[in-house]
């Protein structure tokens, strides 16, 4: 009952969304801000970060701490590089899984069985994944076709497909610029034109890991260990087992992350590509309350925003105005809930928002680059005392001790 | 003995971690198809004197970022914003210096000042954060970070001065410049004067952990929050403080460099010195000492593999391997030095126990 209401809320909020910016569109006249295109991009830029986020929730809710996720994601790109070159880009996805599966592995080693800090190895993972990246790629693609000390380019993508009549049809209603059927004709076109089946793939690891984690008794147990490992034990559950399988998935999710940069992203792989991502993804989780839903919307704003700002510059100044409805909204919401210093300084910041919207033409693009991480930071603020992470989450857990 | 045990203990654990790195290092290097004997001639010949300065010169910069994220790990905060911290605080510094509005070492102080200024405000957003609304300083960092790179990075395009493709804040005067100290040739270059400030804010660290009220609560409090909120600690203060004191070192970090030999803020900017502090830091467990040999460690390594290129085909990256390993291996090291101790001493207690069965209660009074 609960869990449908929850459901009609998500829908509620994700119509309204879909209205205000389609409102948003026609007042300014900046159609970019949900082409088809646009979309596309947000799509691309949303996948890597989505797969670290993802790889975050395994780790975490079996109570490893995974700041380790950039170096697995690293270890990715490059196994996706090396494994495309040679079999090609399905293969490459599986390197790139194993190769980030080898980092968890490392971390799990480090972790369970050494019971070392979790902060401490999983930065020690980092520094040794771009090490070993950067190694492995002089030491391997030098003398590669396409490749550098730096790079592998020119490797084969994975399978693109359009869906003839729905894409044509889709791409047609967008250029009208309607309101809302044009918004959702620019949905349906980017998820039917020229769409990679990687990202297919993303979207069903992301599926099938929300349904173990949640669903099935694997998982079950999976996140008892990650709230109270002694009790999990006590009923049998054999928790290294299962911290360790949670981590080494962790991982692979976070290569294959890697793999999407470097296979869908951009043509290939370059040295340092994640520039990040790896941290973000931890950030849309957390963003997310440990939750396969919400780290997927996180995944999203990020992405959104990561892609608007290499787009035109009307469209980034559109999204002032979205942002400060938006704050609006919320404020009016936790108005309505009594929480009034919270609803006076989320006012106060969207009405900032809306007088910048009206007193400046343009917006410098950096600024749409800081954009995610303001609201993460807003939203933390604002609603961190809702988010609750894993019980036993980042502490040791030894067989037969209490502590 | 017993300290000479204790000694002999606590350094069994960083020689364990340093021959695994070693032999992992080799490992890789085998594998990849070059000679692990030459990486290691390499690295172990004595540097040259212009790399000895280097050295000295990047162990300055690498032990102060230590220090920021080290007073973080001692309260159990984990200040991952080192890097945003110095990043911003280095600008506006750069900026104010580049400006000369006063004149000669007044140009230097203030500057400074302002460094540490802007890296406890952009810490201490993080600390309040935590405190008044719960927010992890783990995420709120990281956010911060991000932004305060690309907030530079704007700043910086808008009003910097373009040279060719780069572009940089205005030099500054050549009254402001404190070049330090030539040991060896003129050309192998000086050690900045302001690498003096590693050792000052080092003993202060010291000074302030060991021997101040304040250094106990905060020690206190990162080994046992609920035993120092029972003995009086205002922890929510202690947090902010610390991220406060955690963000004023790191707007320092790269003040010896800019003074002594970039005098702007541009390419000879050298970012990614935050996240080696947290690993020396780490490293040196949080150790004022330690985390000396740490930064040492670091920086030869980073100093002696840039002959790799030259001198064999061995990839200057395989270094980053060593230092990741060493870092990984160090803690495990520890806990397994840890662990076997905990058997020992458990081992020698039964021993003990079962030798004196039964002591009368007179005797067991004497021994």
């Amino acid at each position: 009952m609960r869990a449908r209401q929850l459901n009609h809320l998500w829908l509620l909020i994700s119509l309204g969304a879909i209205l205000m910016v389609s409102a948003v569109r026609i007042l300014t006249g900046a159609h970019g801000i949900d082409s088809i295109g646009t979309i596309r991009a947000a799509i691309i830029a949303t996948c890597p970060i989505l797969m670290a986020a993802i790889g975050g929730l395994w780790s975490e809710r079996a109570g490893v701490v995974n700041i380790g996720l950039e170096g697995q994601m690293i270890l990715g790109t490059w196994g996706a590089a090396y494994f495309t070159y040679y079999y090609g880009p399905w293969v490459g996805v599986f390197g790139a899984a194993l190769l980030g599966a080898v980092g968890g592995l490392l971390h799990a080693l480090a972790t369970v069985t050494f019971g070392v800090d979790h902060i401490v190895s999983g930065v020690a993972i980092n520094i040794i994944g771009l090490g070993a990246s950067r190694f492995l790629a002089e030491a391997y693609f030098t003398d590669l076709e396409g490749g550098g000390i730096k790079q592998l380019t020119g490797l084969e993508t994975p399978t693109r497909v359009t869906i003839p009549g729905i894409s044509d049809g889709a791409e047609y209603l967008a250029d009208k610029h309607w309101f809302l059927v044009s918004d959702l004709a620019s949905l349906v076109g980017a998820m039917t034109t020229d769409l990679s089946l990687f990202t297919v793939l993303v979207a069903a690891l992301v599926i099938a890991s929300a349904w173990i984690l949640w669903r099935s008794t694997f998982g079950l147990r999976l996140r008892s260990c990650g709230e109270n490992p002694a009790a999990a034990e006590s009923l049998g559950v054999n928790v290294y087992r299962y911290k360790y399988a949670a981590v080494v998935v962790s991982g692979a999710m976070a290569g294959i992350g890697g793999g999407f940069l470097a296979l869908v992203s951009s043509s290939g792989f370059t040295t340092g590509q994640t520039n990040g991502r790896g941290f973000i993804g931890l950030a849309a989780m957390i963003f997310g309350n440990w939750r396969p839903g919400g780290t997927t919307a996180g995944a999203l704003l990020f992405g959104y925003t990561d892609s608007l700002q290499l787009r035109d510059s009307t469209s980034v100044h559109a999204l002032l105005l979205i942002v400060g409805i938006g704050l609006v909204a919320l404020a009016l919401w936790r108005l309505r809930q009594g929480k009034t210093t919270t609803a006076i300084v989320m006012g106060a910041l969207g009405v900032a928002f809306l007088v910048w919207f009206l007193t400046t033409d343009s917006v410098p693009k950096e600024f749409a680059g800081m954009t995610p991480y303001i609201a993460t930071l807003l939203v933390l603020a604002l609603a961190a005392q809702r988010l609750r992470m894993p019980a036993a989450d980042g502490l040791r857990y030894r067989r037969g001790q209490s502590i | 003995m017993n300290a000479l045990r204790r000694l002999g203990a606590s350094l069994l654990a960083p020689v364990i971690a340093v021959v695994v790195a070693m032999i992992i290092t080799s490992l890789v290097i085998s594998l990849s198809g070059s000679s692990a004997g030459d990486f290691w001639s390499v690295i172990f010949s004595r540097p040259v004197d212009r790399a000895i300065v280097n050295i000295v010169n990047q162990t300055s910069l690498i032990y102060i970022s230590a220090l920021a994220a080290a007073i973080g790990f001692r309260m159990n905060l984990f200040n991952i914003g080192v890097e945003g911290q110095y990043t911003l605080a280095s600008y506006a510094a750069a900026t104010l210096a580049g400006a000369a509005l006063f004149p000669g070492l007044l140009n230097v102080v203030l500057p400074l000042l302002l460094a540490v200024l802007v890296g406890a405000i952009w810490a201490g957003i993080a600390g309040l954060l935590k405190v008044t609304r719960g927010v992890s300083e783990v995420i709120s960092t990281i956010m911060l970070n991000a932004i305060a790179i690309t907030l530079v990075g704007y700043l910086l395009n808008k009003y910097g001065v373009h040279v060719g493709n780069g572009v940089r804040s205005t030099v500054i005067p050549e009254s402001s410049r404190l070049d330090g100290w030539t040991f060896f040739e003129a050309s192998d270059g000086p050690v900045w004067t302001l690498a003096t400030l590693a050792l000052l804010l080092g003993v202060g660290f010291w000074v302030l952990l060991n021997k101040t009220r304040f250094g106990f609560d905060l020690r206190a409090t990162g080994m046992s929050q609920s035993a120092a909120v029972a003995s009086g600690v205002n922890v929510n203060k202690m947090v902010v403080v610390s991220m406060l004191l955690s963000g004023a070192i790191a707007g320092l970090i790269w003040m010896p460099s800019f003074f002594g030999a970039a005098h702007s803020y541009g390419t000879a900017f050298q970012a990614g010195l935050g996240f080696t502090g947290i690993a020396v830091a780490l490293l040196g467990r949080n150790q004022p000492v330690g985390i000396i040999f740490g930064a040492v460690l670091f920086a030869f390594l980073n100093e002696q593999s840039n002959r790799l290129t030259l001198e064999t085909d061995i990839s200057v990256n395989v270094v980053q391997i060593t230092q990741g390993t060493i870092v990984l291996a160090v803690v495990v090291a520890y806990e397994v030095v840890r662990r076997y101790r905990t058997k020992l001493e458990q081992r020698t207690v039964a021993e003990e126990l079962a030798g004196q069965r039964q002591p009368a209660p007179s005797e067991r009074a004497t021994t």
